[in-house]
């Protein structure tokens, strides 16, 4: 059954890659905004608040329009890092990994915005009255403590960037070997007549990544409650 | 050590406003929940910024609002051991231990990390998470990681209160060794008189955000007004008195006072020993002539000093016992009948079994004289 063609093998590889980076680069990005919402206060956080979980909310074929929008060849972004850096994101891999960042982003932050509110700030306060600066809190006492949650969020990120569909599409298509990631493919194959099997295979290779990627974080997250989750 | 203190600051409908300087080995910061103790040593600690203050160490200017300074806490160099003890249960104890130590820059200087181990005997835990440990080894850890950071200034607040009698007498030794062995000045907060009278050498009683009264330890208990601060069970006085012979027959130590020998249960300290007592007003009788017949073993030559508020049925009355300071608490009628006043010589009665083992303070050094 999981006899797969070298085309089938090529959109998993895809779909796993672009998870990763997804992933990746949205980690730091995450750990930022999760700790400006959980601890900022300022004018406009209720407003960054939004624009981060509007992913969540809005259609994702209006997310990924967006997105073309801004970081296709001729976008305000997109066209600004073509010229400037060579980076292209439209039609590439690369978007769709910044689709994918971008619909899981919302999730990877609550995840970490509960861990950091979770934080006992106590804690931080005696660090810094055995002479470290913020920097070194920040480094030795808080991040290590926010693990699990780090771990959650990333997770969670992975798992949605496996199965994201409609922003990728609208974004970067659905080009066989560069952006046909799982879920396009079964699409394709579902819209063929005969695809049924292909369908099915991706499928349960899908589905056994994802249960993967799931008990992973439970295991890593278990690992990191006995270590340093008890009080 | 000099610590001098100037701070207002407004916290909600609390006012706090005290000034206070001291030279003391272990400074008391004594008061009633809500006094403004732990604000006061955490605008030290720098872990709050005070609407107005001048606070100074050891003639270094941590915060002078007038000035615009303000020394943000990990520059302070200033231990701070917390009521909850606040280990890091990420990192075993051997890593919380060498946390502040690293940060002052002394890597893993195998020599000091050794001395403070072996003086908080915590030796056995240090492959062990915070978790796996009870409330008084969290506590001595938390004492031995402020120690490692080569603190100028030690603060510890309420370090005991969370805990059970057994561990307070598990780690008060340990206090008192901070004190006359390593010499780090401490700044101490505890609304438990009976630490007070054993620890501190100085002491300063904060009340609704001010301070009543300011000095040697021996000295302000000693005062009548002090009752009321205390609370009525506890008030006393503070004597210091060195063990001289133990009486293995009757299981009775003999102790050399400035107000002359006291006879008390057992003590378990050699003979030489240099010891404080705290001794309770309540188990203070006073007789304007020495008593005869009497089942109580001290009776003590005193002179009345000072007579306190008299508006209740009981009077607190200041007592001189050859530079030696007491406080009585007596009733009204027998402060009449007796016709006591400033300056009569009276006879003090402590009955030996007041004296329980609580209220006994070890001193390890007495290099530094007065206490």
């Amino acid at each position: 059954m999981l006899d797969l063609s070298p085309e089938e093998w090529s959109a998993v590889r895809l779909s796993v890659k672009v998870a990763l980076w997804a992933m990746t680069a949205s980690l730091p990005f995450g750990i930022a905004i999760a700790l400006v919402l959980a601890r900022g206060n300022f004018w406009g956080k209720s407003i960054l608040n939004g624009i981060v979980h509007l992913p969540l909310v809005m259609p994702p074929v209006v997310t990924g329009y967006i997105l073309l929008l801004l970081f296709g060849r001729r976008g305000p972004i997109g066209h600004w890092l073509d010229v400037n850096l060579g980076i292209v994101f439209a039609f590439r891999w690369t978007g769709a990994a910044l689709a994918c960042a971008v619909m899981g982003f919302p999730l990877m932050v609550r995840a970490i915005r509960l861990s950091i509110e979770a934080v006992d700030r106590k804690l931080e306060d005696a660090a810094g009255t055995l002479g470290a600066n913020r920097s070194w809190v920040f480094l030795t006492i808080t991040l290590p403590l926010i693990v699990p949650g780090l771990i959650a969020g990333a997770i969670l990120s992975f798992a949605k960037s496996m199965g994201e569909f409609g922003a990728t599409i609208t974004f970067v298509a659905n080009i066989p070997g560069e952006t046909q990631t799982l879920p396009s493919a079964i699409y394709t194959f579902t819209q063929v007549p005969g695809g049924e099997a292909g369908a099915l295979r991706l499928m349960t290779i899908s589905i056994v990544i994802s249960m993967g990627a799931l008990l992973l974080s439970e295991m890593l997250s278990r690992q990191a409650a006995s270590l340093f989750g008890r009080r | 050590m000099s610590l001098k203190v100037e701070i207002a600051h407004r916290l909600g409908a609390f006012q706090l406003e005290v000034a206070f300087e001291t030279s003391g080995r272990l400074t008391a910061l004594f008061g009633r929940s809500g006094a403004g103790k732990t604000t006061v040593v955490n605008a030290i600690a720098g872990l709050i910024r005070p609407d107005r203050a001048k606070i100074s160490v050891e003639g270094t200017m941590f915060v002078d609002t007038e000035r615009g300074i303000f020394v943000p806490k990990h520059k302070r160099r200033i231990g701070y051991v917390f009521q909850e003890g606040r280990l890091f249960p990420h990192l075993t104890i051997r890593q919380n231990l060498l946390y502040g130590h690293w940060f002052a820059g002394k890597g893993e200087d195998a020599a000091d990390v050794g001395e403070i181990v072996t003086l908080l005997g915590i030796g056995h835990l240090l492959q062990r998470r915070p978790a796996d440990l009870s409330g008084g080894e969290k506590q001595r850890v938390a004492i031995g990681r402020a120690l490692l950071a080569s603190p100028r200034l030690l603060l510890m607040d309420e370090p005991l209160a969370s805990l059970d009698d057994a561990r307070k007498a598990e780690i008060l030794p340990y206090i008192e060794r901070l004190r006359d062995e390593l010499r780090i000045p401490i700044v101490y907060v505890s609304h438990a008189i009976a630490e007070v009278a054993r620890l501190a050498t100085t002491v300063v009683v904060l009340d609704d955000g001010r301070v009543r009264e300011v000095g040697a330890v021996a000295e302000v208990l000693a005062r009548p007004g002090m009752h009321r601060l205390v609370g009525r069970q506890e008030a006393g006085g503070v004597i210091a008195v060195r063990v001289t012979e133990h009486d293995l027959k009757d299981e009775l130590t003999v102790l050399a006072s400035k107000a002359g020998p006291l006879i008390v249960p057992r003590v378990d300290a050699a003979i030489g020993s240099e010891l404080r007592i705290h001794v309770r007003a309540r188990d203070i009788m006073l007789a304007s002539q020495r008593p005869v017949g009497l089942s109580a073993l001290n009776v003590l030559p005193a002179t009345v000093v000072e007579i306190g508020d008299r508006s209740g049925p009981t009077v607190g009355v200041s007592l001189d016992l050859g530079g030696a300071h007491l406080l009585a608490r007596i009733t009204r009628r027998s402060l009449a009948h007796l016709a006591i006043e400033p300056g009569l010589h009276v006879f003090a009665v402590l009955k030996s079994i007041a004296i329980e083992q609580r209220d006994i303070g070890y001193v390890f050094d007495d290099r530094e004289g007065e206490r």
